[in-house]
């Protein structure tokens, strides 16, 4: 019987890792696919599709950045994440700390509404978030000026950090509340003012969180691409890189410039492979905290 | 008295931002979806026309939106299935047995969460493309396939959406159970393992009762998200065809808008909206258990 259990218990292993291993195959394979297809010349494309690269063709990737006017696009990713990260920080840190650890007339309703909004798919505004922005660029136009609220990178950016608020502010003040108000009174008899005592003593406590918010946002905003695409639809005007890169996608379906396209998938993923590498701790273990976000 | 004054302007700055930002980008949208839905608008006219329900009486007669919200809840269904069993499976299987590598593979299981969707849409038309496609290469060695299998076709493309979903949440649904499971005392595995007790009945009875708060929590919210994830991979990978084959609910509503149908795209809006409370209250409610202690 003890025997029986055993041999059965090989098997058994040795099926558990066959499986992980063939899960592991799939998820890999395509990845580091597409890799190899971005340094791929394009006649390289029409045959067996698991053949080795004949060699490095960086051209792909020369095109990618110039032809299909990926590096605008990546400059552009790249100032409207930081932007979003900045603003989404120094608009829901004071807003978590406030509504965590003060009681005023109100606080109770806000916090709720703050909750509510967390149900607010912003993929489900954004047809009304557009007809706004057109609007008030209409509006501006009226009285002679140029709209500027549509194909504008500061307002993207700000739409981001905004539609990111309710979830930002719930896992701050998740943390903010367990603090002791022992930090405060100590920094109030030691003569700081309310605004030392949040910069200089509370926000460097929530640090781990900071860090959460960051890379679970820089995921987020770097990737988007509904907002970005709404927002930005003019033809001539700033695109950000998935936009970009699906614009590629699709016209890539007439002009068959495989590599080119490839080089384009690797430019936006490389990026985020590269902080998961660095981070890859944080980022599964603040999940924990994180782990709501839909 | 100043302290309290200079108290309530310090709330009022931290605050205040916030919750404005918050009120013209989530609140308002959200209310407008609501009142447009009530009014003929179009791209082209300037102005509204109050037409009470009638959007919605043409909406429930729309075979294209009902196929779309079929296909919707199809994806939910089918998506959230799979990507829960596996994701808890894997998990389990991770945290209690010793399997060498653990944390590569953990690592390797999170990289999809991490990707554009766009980018794994461009992968998986890699993988989907009929000829010199990865999957038809691969079948192609076993079987004759001088007719491709065409996996965007009408036929198959909810079934190629339904794989890249999983593909992309199986990972961050497990390394969160991995998480909440690893929290589960050993000793309670220990003296089940002495009464006798198999390593499924130990799943059973212990794990997933033990886990089971988390998991109601991660379901409902994954539940309502796939509404969302539904519409970032059909409008990347099919755009919503071919012929409709693939349109889900806010693909639907999205296309309206670009359409110039503003009223109508919005009563699409109204329905998800209403949708997603219901579905995430059963859900809640379907899922409640008492919870357990250890």
């Amino acid at each position: 019987m003890q025997d029986k259990t055993k041999s059965g218990g090989g098997l058994y292993k040795f099926f558990i890792y066959f499986v992980l291993c063939m899960l592991a195959i799939t998820i890999v394979v395509p990845v580091a696919w597409v890799f190899m297809a971005s340094i791929k010349e394009n006649k390289e494309f029409y045959g067996n599709p698991w053949t080795l690269p004949a060699g490095f063709y960086w051209q792909n990737f020369v095109d990618a950045w110039n032809k299909a006017a990926m590096g605008e696009y990546m400059i552009n990713s790249v100032i409207v994440t930081a932007l979003s990260i900045t603003l989404l920080l120094v608009i829901a840190l004071p807003a978590a700390y406030g509504l965590a650890r003060f009681n005023f007339r109100g606080k109770k309703f806000l916090n709720t509404a703050f909750m509510a909004g967390l149900f607010i798919n912003v993929n489900y505004i954004v047809v009304p978030i557009f007809l706004m922005l057109r609007d008030g660029d209409n509006f501006i136009k009226k009285l002679g000026g140029e709209g500027f609220l549509l194909n504008n990178l500061l307002v993207l950016s700000l739409v981001y950090a905004s539609t990111a608020l309710p979830f930002t502010i719930y896992l701050l003040s998740g943390y903010f509340v367990t603090l002791p108000h022992d930090y405060e009174e100590a920094a109030y008899i030691d003569g700081a003012g309310f605004f030392t005592t949040m910069i200089k003593v509370i926000f460097p406590m929530a640090k781990p969180s900071i860090i959460t918010v960051i890379l679970f946002n820089f995921l987020a905003f770097w990737n988007e691409y509904i907002i970005s695409m709404t927002l930005m639809s003019s033809a001539k005007g700033p695109k950000t890189l998935p936009v970009g890169l699906l614009n590629l996608m699709q016209a890539q379906q007439s002009a068959a410039e495989y590599g080119m396209m490839y080089a384009g998938l690797v430019l936006v993923m490389l990026p985020t492979l590269i902080l998961y590498m660095l981070v890859q701790k944080q980022l599964t273990e603040g999940m924990t905290v994180g782990g709501l976000k839909g | 008295m100043r302290k309290s004054g200079s108290r309530n302007a310090f709330l009022t700055i931290c605050i205040a931002p916030a919750t404005i930002l918050f009120f013209i980008f989530m609140i308002v949208p959200t209310f407008n979806v609501f009142r447009m839905s009530l009014f003929e608008k179009g791209a082209y006219s300037p102005q509204e026309t109050f037409v009470g329900l009638n959007n919605f009486k043409v909406l429930f007669k729309d075979i294209n939106f009902i196929r779309s919200m079929q296909n919707m809840i199809l994806l939910m269904v089918i998506v959230t299935l799979f990507t829960f069993v596996f994701a808890i499976v894997f998990a389990a299987i991770l945290t209690r047995e010793k399997i060498k590598g653990q944390n590569t593979f953990r690592i390797i299981f999170y990289i999809p969460n991490i990707l554009s969707i766009v980018v794994i849409s461009g992968i998986f038309s890699a993988i989907y493309k009929p000829e010199n496609g990865m999957l038809n290469s691969i079948i192609g060695m076993f079987k004759d396939m001088s007719s491709p299998i065409l996996w965007k076709g009408e036929k198959l493309v909810m079934l190629s959406i339904i794989i890249a979903m999983i593909w992309q949440a199986i990972g961050y649904y497990m390394v969160m159970y991995m998480a909440s499971m690893s929290a589960v005392s050993e000793s309670l595995y220990e003296s089940a393992g002495l009464d006798g007790a198999t390593k499924f009945q130990q799943f059973f009875m212990i794990t997933i009762p033990l886990i089971w708060t988390n998991i109601r929590t991660t379901l409902t919210f994954y539940i309502i998200s796939n509404i969302n994830m539904a519409f970032l991979f059909v409008k990347s990978m099919t755009s919503g065809g071919p012929n409709h084959a693939s349109e889900v609910a806010l693909n639907y509503m999205y296309s309206q808008k670009d359409a110039g149908l503003f009223g109508y795209s919005m009563a699409v809006g109204v329905v998800i909206f209403l949708f997603s409370f219901a579905l995430s209250a059963i859900v809640n409610k379907v899922t409640e258990r008492e919870p357990l202690e250890f």
